[in-house]
């Protein structure tokens, strides 16, 4: 039962994450590229955690835990230098 | 046992990718940058956190390992959503909004994200000065 879940899963974040490509890729704004980045992130590791599902391994958390944590370093750091100009004053 | 934990497992996998789904199709979806923020910090947040619980009760319930992992990246992932919403409607605010569309706020001062540097220092004039070096 978890099998057909799994793939729903699967299905669901592969194609958020096509959608978030778009909205990168479209813009208009820079606060939207960013964004649609952030979301991206948050998307690929949904997905890994899903892939260690499927094969019943836990090295992916690891892998998970520095996707989340560079992912919101680099959106506060973008985020700092659209609004400042420098990432680092 | 083994039955009731799959079928709340499947559960949350599929609601979970609902969640992401809708977070994701609202970013594409909404008119205009500031509507755009509201769907991936909230539903793409909790589409994640669902997958993660969901990981958890898995690894919990076939393998027999207890994994603090997940609930870890949850906790991380729900701290930081906010933090990045508020960064990026900031950017947005002082790159695009001005001061006049916003609402008066109903005190002597205005919006803080908007008074300069050395004004955000200083006191409101009925309260004592702080002494300053």
């Amino acid at each position: 039962m978890i099998g057909p879940a799994l793939y729903f899963a699967f299905a669901s974040f592969g194609l958020a994450l096509l959608l978030n490509l778009w909205r990168a890729v479209v813009g208009p704004t820079l606060g939207d590229r960013v964004l649609a980045l952030d979301t991206m992130v948050i998307n690929a590791i949904a997905l890994l955690i899903l892939y260690g599902i499927l094969e019943g391994t836990a090295v992916y958390f690891e892998a998970s835990m520095l996707f989340a944590m560079t992912g919101f370093v680099s959106t506060v750091a973008y985020a700092k230098f659209v609004l400042r100009g420098s990432v680092i004053e | 046992m083994t039955g009731l934990a799959e079928i709340v497992i499947a559960l949350m996998l599929v609601v979970a990718g609902i969640f992401g789904l809708v977070g994701s199709v609202g970013l594409a979806k909404l008119p205009d940058p500031m509507t755009r923020l509201h769907a991936p910090t909230k539903a793409t947040t909790l589409g994640v956190g669902g997958v993660l619980i969901a990981s958890m009760l898995y690894f919990l319930v076939f393998e027999g390992t207890f994994s603090f992992h997940e609930l870890l990246i949850t906790l991380f992932l729900f701290l930081t959503a906010p933090i990045t919403g508020h960064f990026l409607a900031k950017a947005w605010l002082h790159r695009h909004g001005s001061p006049a569309d916003l609402p008066p706020t109903g005190g002597a001062r205005g919006w803080a994200s908007y008074e300069p540097a050395d004004d955000r220092r200083r006191a409101p004039a009925d309260a004592p000065r702080r002494h300053e070096d």
